[in-house]
């Protein structure tokens, strides 16, 4: 009965399409594709319909107009008669800077806290948690609030350090805290400036190249060098004498009170410091949590190995824990910059001209071009957080257990 | 925050399809209630008593234009709206008019397709500054700190004034007035910006208004007036018409107090025109005969708005100066009832 079919030609129905386990999956991941594409293509289809509808068209033509608005913060050149193309690259510079230092204290704050939390002191370890559980579980924005309006109420206007009997002075005649903003000497290149530069550079490499050495001989030969107090002078003692053989090249400007303000120096304004420390004091919270959990899935054997070992609890977490604890450490590391970087968009709280306040505050007002301008933005926190997954997921590759 | 309302504004969009232009008169009438955009806050203009009522200048026209229409002046739903979303609240269809000291500028009317209905304040943007500080003049403020509202006319009009005038000036752009108020009153900044009305309606919040001064310079042009979505004319007609009612009934010496007996008819048919004795405007505009009246009855004509609210005798104190009739030497001046 069964003799006249030929196993080898199956014939093809429509029906194999939902019935045959290998065509079942492709057929319904082709479906839930289309359906999407389906759904997008309705979601631009009217929003085009509406916009429409309103009289308005989508065109970025406003990027080429002159913004007219002025910028407190930019570290390019920008005035009012410029572009909004340029106002929204001064906004995207000044996101990058606040996320930069943000990750950078972030990481800081959470590795210390991370382990000084696993400290048998019990009042450290307590002080630790209830630093994590407090910025944990409080919203950032309100910490970026709190610490906005503790500096502009707690310090004082630079009005007070005026007159002969001022309320408030400068620290060591070089630096202003005021509640506008701290400011800091700007160092002055004059000609001869690089060469110092170079020098500094050059003992780094120096101190690098002395500790790789130091490393080498140590695995060859057993001996151990010291490299503390040699890289100390290293790091000092020749960019000092070039800085002196070559008649101080490098000058200092001071702040001073000059009309309105403070005049001259560089002056880091309160809204990025308030913003700066809430998102690294806030981030830093969950990276301590990350560093704990990290350190805590370390088997305590590898502690008990190393210190029967000989090696000093210093040196078990330096040498031995840390670099397996980071393993577990980098992937939830990734998540936390990526949501500092992201959290920085509420700098509009606090007057931080930010690209949210720069392109997608001002900018979106004043042209009314808000479909253009948040298509944009979303367009640009989605090239910054891929970039950093992308160079922290290198780093994790680097450090990561090599599975051969 | 933004991009919720915009995309808000996008799913309201999605759900009633392509918006039939004309029909925000219907929309109201069948609603039972106006929705008017307000400021969050502004003393004076728009804020809550103790009763938790809006209570205000601007206030005072989305309830004369709800009277005309529903002859109800409490049929009125209020949305604070900020300086930076309230054209798309405008536009997306969440409310019905935007009565929010708005200036009415050539761009906002063309490019953002709004339609302004007129001019209930004619203000100018100006500076305010502790007494303290020993300026007497804005040409003065070379290097100074400057509080804005962000997302207005004023930030524009500020970095044209010190850049013509060859000063340097450090802009700090705050997104509410409380806050940049506080921010002000901390000194963070040395002077704050808005318009002239509104550093009054300021000041008079403070603990110490007569430690500020506000200085003589006015920089800018800043007409304040109500405004609709552009392309639906016949709503449009409305609240400019009411606005222009509350206008001329100052001039034709309507008030509160005297509107009953003159409704009932007297010897200037401009009036008779205007409360609908005679004539049949109301119907034009398709509301009733005694739009205008009830518009009127509401709180008064423009006057008595002007007084209740932010006259000399409120804690605002504002004079009327360009704001007083054309016959008085301002620049009000409501078009024939005709």
């Amino acid at each position: 009965m069964s003799t006249m079919s030929d196993p080898s030609q199956p014939v093809f129905r429509l029906s194999m399409l939902v019935n045959d386990t290998r065509y079942r999956g492709i057929t319904f991941q082709i479906i839930a594709f289309m359906a999407i594409v389906l759904l997008f293509g309705w979601m631009a289809w009217n929003a085009t319909q509406n916009l429409a509808a309103l009289g308005q068209n989508i065109s970025y033509g406003f990027l080429g107009e002159q913004a007219g608005y002025d910028i407190n913060q930019k570290l390019i050149p920008y005035a009012s008669t410029d572009t909004h193309l340029r106002a929204a690259v001064v906004g995207i510079l000044n996101t990058l800077l606040v996320a930069f230092l943000g990750c950078v204290t972030a990481t800081i704050i959470g590795v210390v806290v991370g382990i000084l939390r696993l400290s048998k002191n019990w009042l450290v370890a307590k002080l630790m948690s209830g630093y994590v559980e407090i910025f944990r579980n409080v919203p950032v924005l309100i910490w970026i609030l709190i610490i906005f309006s503790v500096m502009s109420n707690a310090l004082p206007a630079p009005n007070a350090f005026r007159g002969e009997n001022p309320s408030a002075s400068m620290v060591m005649d070089a630096f202003a805290f005021t509640n506008r903003g701290v400011y800091i000497p700007r160092p002055v290149w004059e000609p001869g400036s690089f060469l110092v530069v170079a020098v500094f550079i050059a003992s780094i490499v120096g101190i690098f190249a002395l500790r790789r050495y130091a490393v080498k001989l140590l695995f060859d030969t057993g001996r151990e060098l010291k490299t503390f107090w040699p890289s100390i002078g290293l790091f000092f003692v020749p960019t000092l004498l070039a800085y002196f053989v070559l008649g101080r090249p490098i000058t200092l400007e001071y702040p001073e009170l000059r009309g309105f303000n403070f005049q001259g120096g560089i002056q880091i304004f309160g809204s990025l410091i308030g913003l700066w420390f809430a998102l690294a004091l806030y981030t830093g919270a969950f990276i301590a949590e990350n560093v704990r959990a990290g350190i805590m899935a370390v088997s305590k054997g590898q502690t008990e190995a190393a210190s029967a070992l000989g090696m000093r609890p210093g040196r078990i977490m330096r040498l031995v824990i840390l670099p397996q604890a980071l393993r577990v450490i980098i992937p939830p590391l990734i998540s936390q910059y990526l949501n500092l970087t992201k959290n920085s968009s509420l700098a509009a709280a606090v007057g931080y001209m930010d690209i949210t306040g720069t392109l997608g505050g001002i900018t979106l007002n004043q042209t009314g071009r808000s479909f253009e301008a948040i298509l944009l933005l979303m367009l640009f926190y989605l090239i910054i957080s891929l970039s950093i997954a992308g160079l922290m997921n290198l780093y994790n590759n680097a450090v990561k257990l090599k599975e051969r | 925050m933004k991009k919720t309302v915009f995309l808000g504004a996008l799913a309201i969009a999605g759900v009633t399809g392509t918006m039939a232009a004309a029909q925000t008169l219907e929309d109201v009438t069948s609603r039972g209630a106006l929705n008017c955009g307000i400021s969050t806050g502004l003393v004076g203009f728009a804020s809550q008593d103790a009763n938790g009522e809006w209570q205000g200048f601007d206030v005072a026209v989305c309830r004369a234009v709800a009277a005309a229409v529903l002859g109800d002046p409490s049929a009125v739903d209020f949305t604070p709206t900020t300086n930076q979303v309230r054209f798309e609240v405008l536009n997306s269809g969440e409310i019905d008019m935007l009565a929010r000291n708005t200036t009415w500028t050539f761009s906002r009317d063309v490019d953002l397709k709004l339609e302004f209905t007129g001019i209930n304040y004619y203000d100018g943007q100006g500076f305010m500054v502790p007494a303290a500080l020993g300026v007497s003049s804005a040409k003065e403020l070379d290097g100074a700190t400057v509080c804005i509202q962000a997302g207005t006319t004023t930030e524009l009009n500020l970095a044209d004034f010190f850049r013509i005038n060859n000063m340097s000036y450090q802009p700090v752009p705050i997104s509410t007035a409380s806050e940049a108020q506080q921010q002000y009153l901390a000194g963070s900044c040395d002077v704050y910006t808005t318009d002239a009305s509104g550093l009054a309606a300021t000041r008079a919040a403070f603990e110490d208004p007569a430690g500020h001064i506000i200085l003589p310079e006015i920089i800018s042009k800043e007409p304040l007036g109500p405004l609709v979505r552009h392309g639906d004319n016949e709503w449009g007609d409305v609240v400019r018409w009411t606005l222009n009612a509350l206008i001329a009934a100052e001039e034709l010496g309507v008030t509160s107090a005297n509107i009953e007996e003159l409704s009932a008819g007297t010897d200037n048919p401009e009036i008779n025109r205007l409360l609908g004795s005679e004539g049949n405007l109301g119907e034009m505009l398709g509301l009733s005969a005694d739009w205008a009246k009830n518009a009127i009855a509401a709180g008064g004509n423009y006057g008595e708005i002007f007084e209740r609210h932010i006259g000399q005798n409120t804690p605002i104190g504002l004079a009327r100066g360009l704001n007083a009739q054309w016959t008085e030497g301002g620049l009000l001046y409501a078009p024939p009832f005709r």
